[in-house]
């Protein structure tokens, strides 16, 4: 079940730097959400304070609230491996287990639940999420060949049905076509079209053209300069943002006068 | 490999394939022709050495594995034929070795994961240090350990061992009372192999791509689950390998062995006092030995330069059977 996202006064920090400043922003279930801004801005630091991946680096933490349908994931009682396995995540680079064959990785979600499923029940979920990552007709000959045998935009997507598999809640990807030529692009962008019927899909990117295709609400986060921390500029349906948007320098960034 | 070094002379060698008109890269193509020659020459001299060391232990080693043809003999002086030698001289090293692996390859990669994903950083550093120093010391100095302090300490586990599982043939049979036996060089062994594959297991576990290892945690691994999915298979062939060095090492290991065990007849007790390994075979009779005797044992080094071998091939054989999930491509 797709659900809602909601960050309440959001701190995020690398030990004592402060990378992320005060975020308050809601994203919408069943829709594509993007965030868009300069290189250092602190959009990718956000996104993975989502699925509480940013503290597996040394010393980073986030403060304040980050509900999940009104549950706050920062709660002391939650424990970060849950809320990973209900929030999916897809990355910059296509990285599917290179010791593990197509088939393999689809269940890795499953494995790691340590679920025992008969065999055509995992048959029956290698290909319902493969088809949901658009991967089937590629790979259905040859699901014991390694992943990492794949072109990059096929294991991007193997990547995506992975994450699909274990039906997250919510699905971050961090620049998820940046590594991809542009035919991969279009492919990984059409999934991301369909995936929104079913999930909250939030993506970053660098290039605002994606972001105008493939998302219904868009944030812009930008930084003052060097050592200052990233802030959420705008935020609101993409069109506005593209076509009208309020703050200066959400229309410098968008009309390409930096960044 | 070869072939990639033979194309790159050519290509920099040859004046027709120069795209960089009037700049001459003379320097760089005279370079690679030295660096290629170097690497050829090394590969060479190692394949010589070894060439030259076979050579040597067949040819001395003839008239012990062949009394009747080569020495005009019956049979060999320690027994009646070389088999009848040899065989519970490799039993023994085997044994003895197969303990420190079976004793030192978890410790060793527990250690090495502490190391690597667990330990904060100001921990793992001394830690590190600390297990790299034991490899810097002397295995006369482990051989003495071994003989004055372990050896003593183990007494009472042997009586219990034998207590509680006589019934296995490795505990079966009269507790040493001196605790010098088998399974104390073993322990002796495994603390000497400890070091060799914590420090390169460390340095594979390292490798990991944080990439994979984000994506087990992006699926909602724990720390452990993380470790299996990634770290484990990622590092599998380097651990086999780091392991095979120290199975090495615990073959060819001499003065501890020498110093530890106070050696006899072949058996499969752990706990009594007996067996033999070839290299303390070897370095205990081979200052008296001439002849025959020189020959029985020059063999017996053959035969452990043999299994060394065979064990590195298999070795190799376990790695390359993955090749394809490897992650190197």
């Amino acid at each position: 079940m797709a659900k809602r996202i909601d960050a309440v006064d959001l701190n995020v920090y690398y030990g004592s730097f402060l990378a992320v400043e005060d975020v308050n922003i809601r994203i919408e279930p069943r829709a594509v959400t993007a965030f868009i801004g300069p290189s250092g801005c602190g959009k990718t630091t956000f996104l993975r304070t989502i699925n509480r991946m940013h503290e597996v680096l040394p010393g980073a933490y986030a403060e304040g609230k980050m509900l999940l349908d009104g549950e706050n994931i920062y709660d002391p009682h939650v424990d970060p491996v849950s809320i990973r396995a209900e929030v999916g995540m897809v990355f910059q680079r296509p990285n599917p287990f290179p010791t593990m064959s197509i088939r393999e990785n689809v269940l890795a979600g499953y494995k790691l639940n340590g679920t025992r499923m008969s065999k055509s029940d995992a048959d029956a979920i290698v290909e319902k999420s493969l088809r949901g990552a658009n991967l089937w007709n590629e790979v259905k000959d040859r699901l014991d060949k390694p992943g990492s045998g794949l072109s990059g935009g096929q294991q991007q997507r193997l990547c995506i049905a992975r994450t699909v598999a274990v039906e997250p809640s919510v699905i971050l990807m961090d620049e998820p076509c940046s590594a991809l030529d542009p035919i991969s692009t279009l492919a990984v962008e059409d999934l991301i079209n369909e995936l929104k019927k079913d999930y909250t899909v939030v993506i970053v990117t660098h290039n605002m053209q994606q972001a105008a295709r493939v998302a219904d609400k868009t944030a812009f986060f930008n930084i003052q300069g060097t050592g200052k921390p990233g802030i959420l500029i705008e935020y609101a349906d993409t069109k506005t943002i593209f076509q009208n948007p309020e703050n200066e320098q959400t229309i410098n960034y968008i009309s390409g006068r930096f960044g | 490999m070869t072939e990639q070094v033979t194309d790159a002379r050519d290509t920099t060698a040859s004046p027709t394939t120069k795209p960089w008109g009037g700049r001459t890269s003379s320097g760089s193509a005279s370079g690679d022709k030295v660096f290629a020659g170097l690497a050829y020459g090394a590969g060479g001299l190692i394949l010589l050495v070894l060439a030259f060391v076979a050579v040597f232990l067949i040819t001395e080693s003839l008239p012990a594995l062949a009394p009747t043809v080569f020495s005009q003999q019956d049979s060999i002086a320690s027994a009646d034929s070389f088999w009848v030698y040899v065989m519970p001289l490799i039993g023994g090293t085997l044994m003895a070795s197969a303990i420190a692996i079976v004793l030192a390859t978890p410790v060793a990669i527990g250690i090495a994961l502490y190391i690597s994903h667990y330990a904060p950083r100001r921990l793992a550093t001394p830690v590190g240090y600390v297990i790299d120093l034991l490899a810097a010391i002397p295995s006369v100095v482990y051989g003495a350990w071994g003989m004055i302090t372990l050896s003593t300490a183990m007494v009472p586990i042997y009586g219990w061992l034998h207590d509680h599982l006589g019934f296995l043939p490795f505990f079966a049979g009269d507790p040493s009372t001196t605790g010098r036996t088998l399974l104390t060089s073993g322990v002796v062994l495994a603390v000497m192999i400890l070091p060799i594959i914590t420090s390169l297991c460390r340095e594979i576990f390292l490798q990991t791509p944080k990439l994979h290892e984000e994506a087990a945690l992006a699926l909602g691994a724990t720390q452990w689950e993380m470790v299996k999915m990634t770290v484990f298979p990622f590092a599998r062939a380097g651990i086999i390998s780091s392991v095979m060095l120290g199975l090495g090492r615990a073959l060819g290991e001499t003065m501890a062995v020498t110093l530890v065990l106070s050696g006899g007849v072949f058996g499969l007790s752990l706990i009594s006092s007996g067996n033999q390994t070839i290299p303390s075979e070897i370095a205990l009779n081979f200052p008296e030995a001439f002849g025959m005797r020189q020959s029985e044992l020059i063999a017996a080094g053959l035969m452990l330069f043999i299994i060394t071998l065979v064990v590195n091939m298999i070795a190799r054989w376990i790695v390359s059977r993955h090749k394809e999930f490897s992650g190197a491509n």
